[in-house]
């Protein structure tokens, strides 16, 4: 593998330009500026919010030094709240190429989007220019997530993500599964698998917060429907997303943005703090996904029963899915074909091993399916969290 | 893995396969050491014992509990909301949706 390297150390496995609108006012311009080249090399991501949020501006600050990103066109209306002059500080000092454009300082729209692609035209052949090194397997960071679920999820995709994370991890990767609000049940099991005491009652805590956060909303996990396909229990539905996060023990709690402190398995906790605000703690897949990504993950394992046709900007997503008939359907969609387990053409092994090869191949530079078909979906809403306390991560107080 | 495999044992401590097609009652199953006859008909993504489960015990899939027998079962029988509860929440069911094998529950 290969991957460029950053000024913090980290490696990307993509340089890609990213121009980020700031308010949904600025996102017309941000997106005619990226429009242009659909190459996969330029992409967009934004925040619509005019209103200060600190969750929004530490996340853009993380995504727009992501591993992945190259190059970074901030675009402003001007009378917004996001605090554009220090997320360029910020981008700056990481030492990629970037530049803040004002459309109300700028001569509006059509100034400003002529002046956005001169600048990305200028930056295209830096960035071609950035040379690569070796990347190694324990370098890597993984997340996983699962959507468009059905019975069949939790009998191929997800045990086989888990048995892939198995190998990633082994190999020194670190591994992100996440969703506490579809974990209730597997507490339990999820501080037996625990590095330290302290980190399995914030495990235990988190995922009680989350049943409350979800209880305040009146949005259960478990669907009437669920049962029909196999299902009894809670407990079950859970322990069948559960699967994706394999064996490992569990070296650490993030909330999003936080890193992994070197590789092994962590659990990202995407419910919000405090009282319930801002609605729903993750509107669609794609807010997760890009918590995700902004924890530092390369490459989104994303198991998939019905057939989620999504990718992600930043970071590629690889299909897993579940159901063979869904695969049959959805063939240039899926990257791997885990429903051959239920025809008795492969077992849990096996699609693991083929998954775990297909994240280095995808490391290397190969396409998946959502790549190739130029998916670059991006959403990121208001959220408010406390800090991570210290037991969250124990390798970091050693 | 020549023929299809009609039954998936998540983890090797687990007391229930996974049906992988809809089975018939008398279908024969293998959980890779001995073979298990169905007591009833189960289908695709439903759960059967692989021994005799008391009541009360946990029913253990993926190698963790995710409930407990709320009567003895047999070796064979499917496992569902009729024998299985949650030990969290409830189950949600809608009226009159199949909760015993004597109902029709073939999807």
């Amino acid at each position: 593998m290969r991957g460029w390297l950053r000024q913090d150390g980290r490696k990307g496995i993509r340089n890609v330009l990213v121009v980020a609108y700031l308010v949904e006012c600025a996102h017309h311009v941000a997106r005619a500026i990226a429009e242009r080249h659909d190459g996969g090399d330029v992409q967009l991501i934004g925040f619509p919010g005019c209103y200060p949020n600190d969750y929004a501006q530490m996340m853009m600050e993380r995504l727009c030094c992501h591993p992945n990103v190259g190059a970074v066109l901030l675009v402003s209306l001007g009378c917004e709240s996001f605090a554009r002059g220090r997320l360029l500080e910020v981008v700056r000092a990481s030492g990629r190429p970037a530049s803040l454009l004002v459309i109300q300082e700028a001569g509006g729209t059509r100034s400003t989007i002529e002046r956005g692609r001169a600048w990305v035209q200028a930056a295209l052949p830096v960035l071609a220019a950035m040379p690569t090194t070796d990347l190694a397997p324990g370098e890597l960071v993984v997340g996983t997530i699962c959507g468009g679920s059905d019975g069949t999820s939790g009998l191929t995709a997800n045990p086989a993500i888990g048995r892939a994370f198995d190998r990633l991890i082994a190999a020194g990767a670190a591994g992100i599964f996440e969703e506490t609000g579809e974990l209730i049940g597997c507490e339990g099991h999820m501080a037996s698998r625990a590095a330290t005491p302290e980190l399995a009652a914030e495990i235990v805590a988190t995922v009680e917060k989350a049943a409350r956060y979800y209880t305040t909303l009146g949005h259960g996990s478990f669907a009437v429907g669920n049962a029909d396909g196999g299902l009894t229990t809670q407990e079950e539905k859970s322990m069948g997303a559960y699967a994706k996060s394999g064996a490992s023990p569990i070296v650490g709690l993030l909330k999003p943005g936080d890193q992994p402190v070197g590789g092994g398995l962590y659990l990202l906790d995407v419910v919000p703090d405090g009282e319930v605000r801002f609605g729903f703690p993750n509107i669609s897949d794609n807010a997760e996904i890009v918590e995700l990504i902004a924890c530092g993950a390369h490459v989104i394992l994303f198991s998939t029963g019905r057939g989620s046709v999504v990718g992600s900007a930043i970071s590629p997503v690889i299909k897993v899915c579940a159901n063979p008939d869904t695969y049959r359907r959805l063939p240039d969609d899926m990257d791997i074909d885990a429903g051959r387990i239920l025809e008795g053409r492969a077992d849990l092994d096996t699609v693991g091993a083929e998954i775990a090869g297909l994240v280095e191949a995808v490391a290397s530079g190969e396409p998946t399916c959502s790549e190739a078909l130029g998916h670059q979906e991006f959403i990121l809403t208001y959220k408010s969290f406390t800090p991570a306390g210290p037991a969250c991560l124990p390798a970091r107080a050693r | 893995m020549t023929a299809a495999a009609p039954v998936l044992l998540l983890a090797p401590e687990d007391n229930v396969l996974i049906a992988v097609a809809d089975l018939p009652i008398g279908h024969r199953v293998s959980d890779g050491q001995r073979e298990i006859v169905l007591r009833e008909a189960v289908p695709l993504g439903h759960k059967l014992a692989r021994h005799p489960i008391l009541a009360g015990a946990k029913i253990i899939k993926y190698g963790a509990a995710i409930g407990s027998a709320t009567r003895a079962i047999a070796e064979g029988e499917w496992v569902h909301l009729h024998n299985l509860a949650s030990d969290y929440l409830a189950t949600p069911v809608l009226e009159g949706s199949p909760v015993s094998p004597d109902e029709d529950h073939v999807a």
